[in-house]
């Protein structure tokens, strides 16, 4: 492959990856595999921000034992930190809300279980 | 609650979970030095939780934690990472105003070190506080999953 | 806050309602020195409040809150509904478990809600979005002893949260262009490349999904419907400071930089659609909440019209200064009437659950002779949302209707169908649940508890003040709210510029 197909491996994954999770949360019926979707298309945006700073010859940057060279971009880890933090947060209230909706109608599948139409 | 996880299984992770615990706490303590910080090492603490959780059934974990000290540390933490921001309030709100006194005010050396631990001002007790408020909220959300899905499962 | 709870529980109360009166104190003081003083900022961590940008760079660093009167216009509707809420749930949650979880949710919601309508970096307002949708999921789903509630919670964070990440990719496609957060620094910064367009089409989507505009408002009626009835209201005023956070990217951020028209018709189109479907659907329904909730799609479509209008034709001076600004003016007075007369709808239709225990109209009937001052309040609020005149609901439409008739007439007649069936649909909901036989069940149904007869009436109250008063309020709430989102290079300067 060209070089410039090489540099940009991080992005084709991240379009991979979010475009299988979004096939996931539009067409599955079961109500975790919902969940999955969700937690890989918050996967996908966090991979896409940490790869967009990548500097050509940069080295992790970590204050202590730095060598002399030049780091890549630390705001987009900040980034990605508070990003996985909402995202658990998130994850654990859907769970805790699916174990409820099955304790009150018995299955976990989205049409079996939907009390609200129209 | 049926069979249990096996002797050997249980023996091993009474040696291992401690070693866990040290582990997560070291990774907050030096979260201004080296990678992790509150959220890290609070996740590293809280899934050794869980490996105790796997290993012991949710049962007898829940007559472990009671219900007002875990509530307790959370809102400790909380309180003390809200205290640290208004400290600084002279100035403006989070301004760090550790830096440059004795406590932990060193200003970090620039280049390849080996590290000093008393920098960055506020910073460690701040990661502290998120650490206590990380660890309570996970161990608390894996204990309640657990309860929950043993009793749908009866 | 739980350690307020558990020492007692009219202790947690208390300071829940003081921090909230706090809150609202601080919100009018800082709101009157904004008024007179123009736009204030505060840097979080530097060594003065006013350094946006240190001494040694050359962009800002920091994380800044920044108030001007769009933000404390906002502010000033969302502390004042959270405040008459809190109020409301004294009374409506004394039967449930869990009261120490319920008000630390309820004011991390109001606390998310404030902050993402006082800030200015526009990686802060993600935080504080998700921090509002987390909350707000807890809080619908909080009575899961019904079946439904739970269900709703789940559809209104899957919404969320897509909503949420699909912001944290436009976040990354426009840091990943020009290595700046700050909103003010990137709309100085920004030239419309396609990468822009991508951005600026997600974050119009992030937002508009969880305003509940047309093709996604599936989740608006079940969460509305099934939230204990003080949450319903904060999830109102939720809603609109999605709605506050979707005209800061349009008009601040991308500005005239991008081609407004496109984005004009587009906001255009999609808030007659939703007039159109919100009130048609609304006819349908047995469930009182739920009315009421597509009610709320229909006023969320003119208030998207107005700001529409304004956005269509900003690149056009004269446009703008004769129909374009009454438009937008409109559509921002309509926000406030929104909260308004839709709390107080909402909170009617709450008193009307509390006292029986079902939302099914089919089983009402002849509730006036029982709850005679809800049964006023339910009509005041009914003839505020369809705009008739003495109301605060007359002054905003017939703003909207003038100016956007200038701009096309067929959007205006639409407008005007669309209120008279608002009409239609309230009678029918009054006179099925109020007035006729009362059945022999509601004999002893009681008139609401004091808490929530002191919420209904401060709104209802709210709403008389601003019919018969409309001049004041424009003039000193609305004008300035607009003058803040159409001078963009004002606000540019007025943060980064001249340090």
């Amino acid at each position: 492959m060209t070089a410039s197909a090489l540099y940009n491996i991080p992005f084709i994954a991240v379009a991979i990856i979010e475009s299988i999770a979004l096939f996931i949360i539009i067409s599955q019926r079961s109500l975790i595999k919902v969940v999955m979707g969700l937690g890989l298309l918050a996967s996908g945006a966090n991979l896409f921000i940490v790869a967009l700073g990548y500097r050509s010859g940069g080295v992790a940057p970590i204050y202590t034992n730095l060598p002399q060279q030049a780091v890549v971009l630390p705001v987009p880890q900040a980034l990605t930190l508070t990003s996985i933090v909402i995202a658990v947060a998130t994850l654990a209230l859907m769970l805790s809300m699916i174990i409820h909706i099955y304790r009150n109608t018995g299955s976990t599948d989205a049409e079996k279980s939907r009390l609200m139409k129209g | 609650m049926g069979t249990m996880i096996s002797k050997i299984v249980r023996t091993m992770s009474d040696i291992i979970a401690p070693l866990v615990f040290v582990y997560g706490a070291y990774v907050i303590i030096h979260g201004h030095m080296t990678p992790g910080g509150g959220f890290q090492g609070g996740a590293v603490f809280a899934s050794g939780a869980g490996l105790l959780i796997v290993a012991f059934g949710a049962y007898s974990l829940q007559q472990k934690l009671k219900d007002k000290q875990v509530t307790l540390l959370e809102s400790a933490g909380s309180l003390l990472f809200i205290g640290l921001g208004f400290a600084g309030l002279a100035v403006t709100f989070f301004f760090n105003f550790l830096v440059g006194t004795s406590f932990f005010g060193h200003i970090p050396p620039t280049g390849a070190n080996a590290g000093d631990f008393w920098t960055a001002g506020v910073l460690p007790l701040m990661n502290i506080a998120v650490g206590l408020k990380v660890i309570a909220g996970i161990a608390v959300v894996m204990l309640t999953i657990a309860l929950a899905t043993t009793e749908v499962k009866k | 806050m739980p350690i307020a709870g558990m020492i007692n529980s009219k202790l947690r109360n208390t300071i829940a309602i003081a921090g909230l009166l706090f809150t609202e104190f601080l919100v009018v003081v800082l709101a009157r020195d904004i008024y007179l003083n123009g736009l204030h900022m505060y840097t979080l961590g530097a060594s003065s409040p006013e350094i946006t940008t240190p001494a040694k760079f050359i962009f800002p660093v920091r994380i800044i809150l920044e108030v001007d009167s769009m933000n404390i216009f906002m502010a000033l509707i969302s502390s004042t509904i959270a405040l008459i809420a809190a109020i409301y749930s004294m009374a409506s949650m004394k039967k449930e478990t869990g009261q120490d979880k319920f008000y630390f949710l309820t004011l991390l919601l109001v606390s998310g809600m404030l902050g993402m309508e006082m800030t200015g970096d526009i990686f802060n307002m993600f935080v504080f979005l998700e921090i509002a949708s987390i909350s707000g999921g807890a809080l619908v789903a909080f009575r899961t002893r019904y079946a439904d509630s739970p269900e709703g919670g789940l559809k209104y964070i899957v919404v969320s949260a897509i909503a949420g990440l699909m912001v944290l990719f436009a976040i990354g496609l426009l840091y990943s262009q020009y290595d700046l957060l700050n909103i003010a620094a990137l709309a100085n910064a920004i030239q419309y490349t396609t990468l822009d367009k991508i951005a600026l089409a997600l974050l119009a989507m992030a937002f508009l999904m969880k305003l509940g505009s047309v093709p996604m408002h599936m989740w608006l009626p079940d969460a509305y419907s099934v939230a204990p009835t003080a949450i319903t209201v904060i999830l109102l005023a939720n809603s609109q400071a999605s709605m506050y956070a979707l005209f800061r990217t349009c008009f601040s951020l991308f500005g005239l930089t991008m081609n407004v028209n496109t984005l004009g018709w587009m906001l255009i189109i999609l808030g007659v659609l939703s007039m159109f479907i919100g009130v048609t659907m609304a006819v349908l329904q047995r469930d009182i909440k739920r009315l009421i909730a597509y009610n709320c799609i229909c006023e969320s479509g003119f208030m998207l019209l107005g700001v529409g209008v304004g956005l269509a034709v900003l690149d056009n001076p004269t446009a703008l200064a004769t129909y374009g600004f009454q438009a937008m003016t409109g559509g921002i007075f309509h926000m406030v009437n929104h909260a308004l007369f839709e709390g107080l709808l909402f909170l009617a239709a709450g008193v009307i659950f509390h006292r029986i225990g079902t939302r099914n109209l089919n089983e009402m009937g002849g509730l006036g002779h029982g709850l005679k001052f809800t049964a006023v309040l339910f009509l005041l609020g009914a003839f505020a949302s369809s705009g008739l005149p003495p109301l605060n609901g007359f002054a905003s439409k017939i703003l909207i209707y003038e100016s956007v008739y200038h701009f096309n007439p067929v959007l205006a007649i639409i407008a005007v169908i669309v209120s008279i069936i608002t009409l239609a649909i309230f009678v029918k909901v009054f006179f099925s649940a109020f007035t006729g036989q009362m059945l022999p069940k509601f004999k002893e149904i009681k008139e609401a508890p004091k808490p929530m007869m002191i919420s209904m009436t401060i709104l209802s109250g709210i709403i008389i003040l601003f019919g018969l008063f409309p001049g004041i309020v424009v003039d000193w709430l609305a004008h300035p709210a607009v003058n803040a989102l159409i001078n963009q290079a004002s606000y540019i300067n007025a943060i980064i510029g001249g340090r």
